[in-house]
């Protein structure tokens, strides 16, 4: 007999099924409390290794910061675990479905990652001589011709750093060439059901904004855009696929309405991923459309950002991209600043960043452009279409689709709160989602369509993870058309339950305040 | 192709379910001209995982990196030292590959670590209150533009003549459109403390000014007390506007918000992030704290949930384009959140403490280079006071030097004559930047290889 | 005093040349939990139909129309810590501003409390 021999039960004992008892320290298994690094006692500690610095008589003029600046320091085991805990508190891409419309939450490739890591790309300083930073260029170069051909557009402007700034950037070129023909004009025309960013943006260049209602079957009412246009009218921006996930059939006619009012057209290229390589919005008159890098072409979203909005313009908008941008010369590449503009590119509207742009997300997205290449993207689209059609034909027994009866939809399934039972909301049945372990649809979005859910799967989704999706979002909906009261009551399994933003919102703690802040060694 | 699950027969079956004869029947709404019939042609087909990193690395060997050479260059970007740990912990798929965090139940982790990067950057800067992040420095010192007229409703901003030329060059940019009046003007290479700027800056605050943006250090790497110029800001009705382009100097230099500053913006990329040939970056922006409904960006704040347990949710919302649209204070909706990330990790690795050592070896190492570089024969240093970056004024055009020692595998410093090509009278100027990854070795390198250029 | 109401669903009670102006309690029960309240300057001069206030909930904020014209005599300070008011008492301790009247024929035309009632009741 060896000495480990004492007998131990090897099967749950209680098998009656019980609340979770509470914790001494709150975690729960696996889900551990984490606290703020300003809660801890290390105000005096640090996690890197630093020789001393040298003895030499200081020149900062006497502007020596004396009084503590209140930053904790975590030496690293502790900062590993800090950030690790946190991050186990997220739902991502990585653990599981995340079908949030308009976001094109698809799987990021870690290829993507190795490549932006590359020394060459990662650590070039923006200003370096231009001789030395000829693969950089290269990249921007060849990301560019790319977007042009896929678009069928003949200027692109890589400088934007996401879509709210590629529209600045559409928007701004837009009213440079209205400027050129004399007159800027005075008013954007937005559909209803468009991205927020679009008439902030509109705003935000001085324009003012009109809308242009929708028709009963979620498009744009070609009719009413007919009849507002005029000499006031700078411009449109259409969303295509719009936000209901629907193609703007009319969209030909739209441009062709527009063009003869004297008016531009402007596309946000959200949902560019229902269509890459099976339609080019250059053939349908487009006149700038930006591109966001972090939705179609797989960068990840960070949580928030980075992202970066690369904008194609059409011949007439062309000349007016703004600076700096690369240009290919023989086998060199030349960048194009205020210096040098004059002579290829003088209408430019100027300058609308710092440097050249997200060019960590343009490593990123070329690795991913390359690996599709043409074949590959026309199936990203198909399979992305595919995939919301079967959610959108799978689930409207159960829940309201209100343009499901104008024929399929295109990387997004569209549904309402009719139906529901009485005090049961859209809110609900995201968070009825959250128990059953998936990242809810986007909510209230587009703002046409009530208590609306927009369910983007993407082309990344499997048939079997759809369809337990699927089976979830049946049974939360029945749940939510039955009245279940425990469902007001979810998430009831996330790391928090529903958060007080009534509270939030009405006594804003934005920072920390320590009640008093050690005194830092001088 | 490896990234898309779906097997012809789920393809099929799934057809079946929808009731579609074939994938074209979903397109039928695309008019039929604008249809492609097959993949566009002229372009490659899909590639391996190995081809394409051969390409890319192909690229990539194009281009002499900072880390390959003795490096110098600095002007709104800079090289330091990030630890692994850093770009380790971004790299978690939770943080990576999750969203905007809408759902705050399960996105606690993002909410806190955006809570504490707010608080960080608020005690960094000096201000009562910090959003979750901006684009970059550049977009966030026109942000501050803006606000700064949304707050005082005056149309007149008054920018130093030492403020990063590519952020004027964005402005101007801006302005052109939105009707704002800027007055701007060009540094010079008088040596000492820039003392005719401040008193330009000084004289031309009036009634109609919403604010002056003044960055410290600035484009010459001048550092300067800003306490007068942002009592005169107030006593005019004007913000001051600071902008910081190097927060590794706050571990050094008082931060502009002691000096006075109302908003404060700046580029937080030589914190964690690294230099990524110019993005992505991110951008900080701090503020008065009786402000706040007027900051652009999101914000990140305390609350609790059902159960009373302390959590996180983004509020203050109805600033944003998402509910306010046209009426928003700002068009921006994805930011740098990542990119926030590393700057908050690498700041709490190096804490307080790490910080201000971290800011003394850039400045010592500076004022060592400084002494060195400016006994070169044929080169004058410009500055007086400064942190870690300070400007030469060379015998000879220095374009065109820069040129020449990058072909001998040094990264020299920036040119003026790159940032200003309208301006003669600052083309023989050369700003050298001096971080913890520059040896002494390096700097000797460079003062060689600059004496031999001046002589030839 | 006289209390009218405009389709906008702000109430305006007015006593002499004096008018109190609020939002109804239809509006606060669609906006949800008020979490901030923008008031006019004191002084400034409002016209009828024109911005004068802005009511925010968390997900949605609302332009407050002046029902009628007039300068601005005082505003409701306790708004700024108790935003709250709205919900509780919109159409008593939860007004936003008071006017001086400019033209008190503009009040022809606003509804009376029956009038209003007809009209929400028809949403």
């Amino acid at each position: 007999m060896s000495m480990n021999s004492e007998g131990r039960v090897t099967r749950p004992e209680n098998t009656a099924s019980a609340a979770a008892p509470a914790t001494f320290t709150g975690n729960r298994g696996l889900m551990l409390e984490e606290q703020l690094i300003f809660e801890r006692d290390d105000y005096g500690r640090t996690g890197v290794d630093l020789p001393k610095a040298p003895l030499v008589a200081n020149l900062l003029g006497g502007l020596e910061r004396h009084r503590p600046i209140g930053l904790p320091g975590l030496p690293e085991p502790e900062t590993v675990r800090h950030y690790t805990r946190l991050s186990r508190q997220n739902y991502a891409i990585d653990l599981g479905l995340f079908p949030l419309g308009s976001c094109t939450m698809k799987h990021n490739p870690r290829l993507n990652e190795k490549v932006a890591r590359m020394p060459g790309f990662a650590d070039l300083h923006p200003l370096a001589p231009v001789d030395t930073v000829q693969g950089a260029l290269g990249v921007i170069h060849e990301l560019g011709e790319w977007l042009k051909t896929l678009t069928g557009m003949s200027g692109v402007a890589m400088a934007p750093k996401a879509g709210a700034h590629g529209e600045l950037c559409g928007l701004l070129a837009i009213r440079a060439a209205q400027e050129a023909r004399g007159n800027a004009r005075e008013v954007i025309l937005v559909p209803e059901s468009a991205h927020g960013t679009n008439p902030a943006t509109a705003a935000f260049c001085n324009y003012r904004v009109e809308n242009i209602p929708a028709t009963a079957d979620g498009r744009v009412d070609l009719a009413a855009l007919e009849a507002r246009l005029g000499p006031d009218v700078a411009g449109v921006m259409i969303t295509n696929p719009n936000t209901c996930g629907l193609f703007e059939r009319d969209m030909q006619r739209i441009s062709d309405a527009v063009h003869a009012a004297g008016g531009l057209v402007y596309c946000d290229g959200a949902n560019f991923n229902a269509i890459v390589g099976r339609v080019r919005p250059g053939d349908l008159g487009i006149d700038a459309m930006h591109i966001n890098l972090h939705k179609t072409f797989s960068t990840p979203h960070g949580g928030g950002g980075p992202g970066s909005g690369p904008v194609v313009f059409s011949a007439a908008l062309a000349p007016f991209a703004p600076l700096p941008f690369v240009d290919k010369q023989g086998d060199d590449y030349v960048l194009v600043e205020e210096e040098t503009a004059g002579e290829h590119h003088g209408a430019s509207f100027g300058r609308m960043a710092a440097f050249h742009g997200q060019m960590g997300m343009f490593t990123r997205a070329l690795a991913y452009i390359l690996s599709h290449g043409a074949d590959g993207l026309r199936q990203v689209a198909e399979d992305a279409v595919l995939n919301a059609n079967y959610v959108l034909r799978s689930l409207d027994d159960v829940l309201d689709a209100p343009f499901g009866a104008s024929g399929p939809c295109m990387h997004e399934a569209l549904f309402s709160d009719a139906g529901l039972a009485q005090g049961f909301t859209t809110l609900d049945i995201a968070k009825g989602l959250i128990d059953e372990g998936f990242h809810p649809m986007t909510m209230y979005f587009p703002l046409v369509v009530h208590g609306a859910m927009l369910v983007e799967p993407t082309e990344t989704e499997g048939k079997a993870t759809l369809d337990q999706f699927i089976g979830a979002l049946r049974s939360v909906a029945e749940r939510a058309k039955a009245g279940d009261a425990a469902l007001k009551a979810a998430p009831a399994l996330a790391p928090r339950r529903r958060l007080d933003e009534t509270a939030a919102a009405r006594k804003p703690v934005l920072v920390w305040k320590d009640a008093d802040l050690p005194e830092a060694a001088e | 192709m490896r990234y898309l699950p779906l097997t012809d027969s789920d393809r099929q079956a799934m057809l079946r379910t929808i009731g579609a004869a074939s994938i074209d029947d979903l397109f039928v709404d695309v008019p039929e001209a604008a249809r492609l019939a097959g993949p566009i042609a002229g372009l490659p087909d899909h590639a391996s995982e190995l081809a394409v990193e051969r390409h890319m690395a192909k690229l990539a060997k194009r281009n002499l990196s900072a880390g390959e050479a003795p490096f110098f260059l600095g002007c709104g970007a800079y090289k330091h030292h990030v630890p692994a740990t850093v770009d380790h912990l971004i790299q978690r798929g939770e943080f990576l590959t999750s969203y905007t965090p809408y759902q705050p139940e399960i996105a606690q982790g993002t909410l806190q670590a955006l809570f504490e990067f707010q608080t960080q950057v608020a005690r960094l800067l000096g201000c009562d209150v910090a959003n979750a992040s901006m684009y970059d420095g550049s977009t966030a010192c026109w942000e501050a533009i803006t606000m700064a007229r949304r707050v005082t409703k005056r149309g007149k901003a008054i920018l130093s003549a030492g403020l990063h030329p590519h952020y004027v060059s964005l402005a101007r940019t801006m302005a052109r459109f939105t009707g704002d009046q800027l007055d701007i003007a060009i540094p010079d290479l008088a040596p000492g403390a820039p003392g005719g700027d401040m008193a330009r800056l000084l004289g031309a605050i009036d009634a109609d000014t919403s604010c002056v943006v003044v960055q410290n250090p600035n484009i010459l790497g001048h550092i300067a007390d800003l306490s007068e110029l942002a009592a005169r800001c107030h006593e005019k009705g004007a913000l001051m506007i600071a902008v910081v382009t190097e927060p590794v100097s706050l571990g050094a230099i008082r931060s502009p918000g002691e000096m006075g500053a109302d908003i404060v913006v700046g580029e937080g990329q030589s914190i964690g992030v690294g230099l990524n040939f110019g993005g992505p970056y991110v951008g900080l922006f701090a503020c008065a704290e009786k402000y706040v409904r007027q900051m652009p960006g999101r914000l990140c704040g305390v609350t609790s949930d059902a159960d009373g347990q302390r959590g996180f949710v983004l509020t203050l919302s109805t600033r944003e384009q998402h509910i306010r649209r046209e009426k928003a204070t700002s068009n921006i909706c994805t930011n740098a959140g990542l990119c926030a990330l590393a700057f908050s990790i690498h700041l709490t690795l190096l804490g307080e403490t790490g910080l201000r050592n971290l800011a003394a070896l850039n400045h010592a190492g500076a004022v060592s280079a400084a002494a060195r570089l400016g006994g070169v024969p044929g080169v004058e240093l410009v500055n007086g006071p400064f942190f870690n970056e300070f400007t030469l004024k060379l015998a000879k055009e220095s374009r065109p030097i820069v040129r020449s020692l990058a072909g001998q595998g040094i990264l020299a410093g920036v040119s003026l004559g790159r940032l200003y090509p309208d301006a003669p009278g600052l083309a023989n100027g050369l700003v050298v930047a001096v971080t913890e990854t520059s040896s002494a070795e390096d700097v000797e390198s460079l003062a060689e290889a600059l004496e031999a250029e001046l002589a030839a | 005093m006289t209390t009218y109401y405009t389709d906008e669903h702000e109430w305006i009670s007015v006593e002499g040349g004096t008018a109190t102006v609020g939002i109804t309690d239809y509006a606060q029960a669609q906006l949800g939990d008020i979490v901030f309240v923008e008031l006019p300057a004191p002084g400034s001069n409002v016209t009828k139909g024109g911005e004068a206030a802005v009511v925010e909930s968390v997900k949605a904020a609302s332009d407050v129309f002046a029902p009628i014209s007039g300068t601005v005599s005082e505003v409701n300070g306790a708004l700024e810590e108790d935003p709250a008011l709205v919900n509780s008492a919109p159409e008593t301790d939860g007004w936003f501003f008071k006017l001086s009247v400019a033209d008190a024929a503009e009040l022809e035309g606003l509804m009376n409390a029956a009038e209003y009632k007809t009209f929400c009741d028809g949403l």
